[in-house]
């Protein structure tokens, strides 16, 4: 894979505080990767540092292997790229115009040029509004806009800042799509900040994990998704349980991990007497009732009371106390064939494979 | 009430004639306000964009004196022109006392700051993340500004509306630098208190009507200006 973009010893301090700390960061020609994070993890910063909107305190960037701002001008490093912000930002023109601003801004006209900006108007859906007066177009229509502006000068990398954050879910969902579609079609090189991890999961080819100014961890989403590698990460993807433990036997590539009592097991690499943090993911966790035979390859079968259960649209979220909190998803029809309420005993089963372990080093006992 | 109703028909009569005086009276104040709103607009314009645009040490200061500026007394303006301009003052070699250009500098003095406390706004109101997509989409700093300065064409359009309002309507500087001399340096406003002060009611009233209607016509562009969306 070619590197299109790399950040060396990025910072960027403001006002005192440092707002990111990227040692190292390298974006590969044709891929997509999401910055994800809370709110106020950098995201927006790092990316804006990436097109120098914002000054980096200290560090190089490198495009295409070349120092910004020495060996290329800064200018012409910005005109190679473009970024699409959460608000559309259009120009009080027609629709027209504000897709064709970036070209005019390079100083392109004729009859090339309006090729270019018609197809981008078809690609994004917005042709019939060409002539209508940005004032008035709906925010997925704007954003539309926005997107179609952005691909215009064919940009040879996207930054896009929470692109979708404001608009509401079909709308979103459609322009995911068209997005999706349009990235599939011309491979731009893309780089997405959003707080939405499905959204991520869904575009990304990389996903990279901010917390306090810093990429926690950047890897695959499965990976970022089944192998956290910390806690932060793993509450950030939505791995809902989260146990402390410490390994007591190790055996055949299994571990077994006390939890409160409870012994789990698990695979993963750790030591016998080493800390260690066990991550369950909530689809992985499946219920049955108590008591009954438990029909499943898993090898670690817990029985649990209902502590809580909350509907989360499709399927329910269910809280368990099995001497240790567990949460499952079931779906709603589930939840009713089997009766599923609150104070029942129920059977939970995890695969030890499902189990992600991370170690936390050799330390003595209650330290939590 | 005779001398209201008479004073308005003898007005309406010497409008709808077209009385040689009072059509170049409003043409004479015309030009000498048009002429001082546009060299104004230059200064107040460009200086308002800088400062709306940059941050600097004092810049807090700058911008209350410029909204200070923006209720400067039309008599001071006057006394201090008349001042610099007066035989023995630091601009007497001009010889320009009680001509149309010292009228037009008194009323550039009024408007400029005008002009400059509704750019710096107009300007100011301006998403600050369109600077950023602006940049990023490429532009130079004189192409961003530019870009800016498109986009808030509405507002400025009322920064210059309400510089020409304050000095059309203005008499006090008027009066002291230009003069009130006939066919010279006689506008709207002094012939105004001139006319009333002899109790000529009629054609005194036939210019307050042009005023009333420079007064509505600036206001209802102001106020389209004001009702008007902007793009997401």
């Amino acid at each position: 894979m070619k590197t299109i973009l790399e950040a060396k010893n990025l910072n960027v301090i403001r006002g005192g505080s440092l707002l990111v700390d990227v040692p190292g960061l390298e974006i590969f020609e044709g891929e997509t990767l999401s910055l994800i994070g809370p709110n106020g993890a950098g995201k927006t910063t790092l990316l804006q540092a990436l097109c120098f909107l914002m000054k980096p305190s200290t560090g190089q960037i490198l495009f295409r292997g070349q120092a910004v701002g020495a060996a290329q001008h800064v200018l012409e490093y910005r005109r190679r790229l473009a970024m699409v912000f959460q608000e559309p930002l259009l120009f009080d023109t027609t629709v027209f115009n504000n897709v064709a601003s970036g070209l005019r801004i390079r100083g392109q006209g004729g009859a090339e040029f309006r090729r270019v900006v018609e197809s981008q108007l078809e690609r994004f859906g917005i042709a019939h509004l060409r002539d209508r007066s940005a004032k008035t177009l709906s925010g997925g229509e704007a954003q539309r806009t926005s997107l179609a502006r952005a691909f215009a000068i064919s940009p040879e990398i996207l930054f896009l800042d929470e692109p979708f954050a404001a608009l509401d879910p079909p709308t979103r969902e459609s322009i995911v799509t068209d997005l999706e579609k349009v990235l599939a079609e011309t491979k731009t090189t893309t780089l997405m900040a959003t707080h939405d991890r499905n959204e991520a999961l869904r575009l990304s080819d990389r996903i990279a994990v901010m917390e306090k100014g810093r990429i926690a961890q950047i890897d695959r989403p499965a990976v970022i998704l089944n192998r956290p590698i910390d806690e932060f990460v793993a509450s950030f993807v939505g791995t809902e349980t989260i146990l402390y433990g410490r390994i007591r036997e190790k055996s055949r590539g299994t571990l077994a991990a006390v939890v409160n009592g409870t012994e789990i097991e698990a695979v993963g690499d750790a030591l016998p007497g080493e800390e260690v943090i066990l991550c369950i993911r909530p689809e992985n966790v499946t219920l049955a009732m108590a008591g009954g035979d438990a029909a499943t390859s898993a090898r670690n079968t817990f029985t649990g009371r209902i502590e809580r259960i909350v509907p989360m649209g499709l399927y329910q979220r269910v809280h368990l106390d099995c001497g240790f909190p567990l949460v499952a998803y079931v779906t709603s029809q589930s939840l009713e064939g089997m009766g599923l309420i609150e104070d029942l005993q129920v059977a939970a089963s995890v695969k030890a494979t499902a189990i992600h372990v991370i170690r936390q080093g050799r330390r003595p006992a209650g330290t939590h | 009430m005779d001398i209201i109703l008479e004073g308005i028909r003898q007005a309406f009569i010497l409008l709808f004639s077209l009385d040689p005086e009072v059509i170049g009276i409003t043409w004479f104040s015309l030009k000498v306000s048009g002429t001082a709103t546009f060299i104004s607009l230059f200064i107040g314009m460009s200086i308002g964009t800088v400062v709306a645009l940059t941050q600097f040490p004092g810049r807090h200061l700058v911008v209350s004196l410029i909204n200070t500026g923006m209720a400067l007394p039309p008599v001071v303006v006057g006394l201090f022109v008349t001042i610099f301009l007066w035989r023995n003052g630091p601009l007497g070699f001009l010889e320009i006392l009680y001509t149309p250009a010292a009228m037009i500098i008194a009323q550039a003095i009024i408007a400029t700051p005008i002009v400059m406390g509704i750019s710096l706004a107009a300007m100011q109101q301006q998403p600050r993340k369109l600077r950023l997509q602006i940049l990023a989409l490429g532009a130079t700093r004189i192409q961003m500004v530019w870009i800016l300065i498109r986009e808030a064409r509405l507002p400025l359009l009322a920064a210059v509306m309400a510089g020409f309002g304050g000095v059309i309507s203005e008499v006090g500087a008027s009066i002291m630098v230009g003069g009130n001399i006939k066919g010279y340096t006689r506008v709207l406003t002094t012939a105004t208190v001139m006319e009333t002060s002899r109790g000529n009611f009629d054609i005194a009233i036939a210019l307050s009507i042009i005023l009333l209607l420079f007064a509505y016509l600036i206001n209802l562009v102001l106020t389209y200006i004001q009702q008007r969306e902007r793009p997401r």
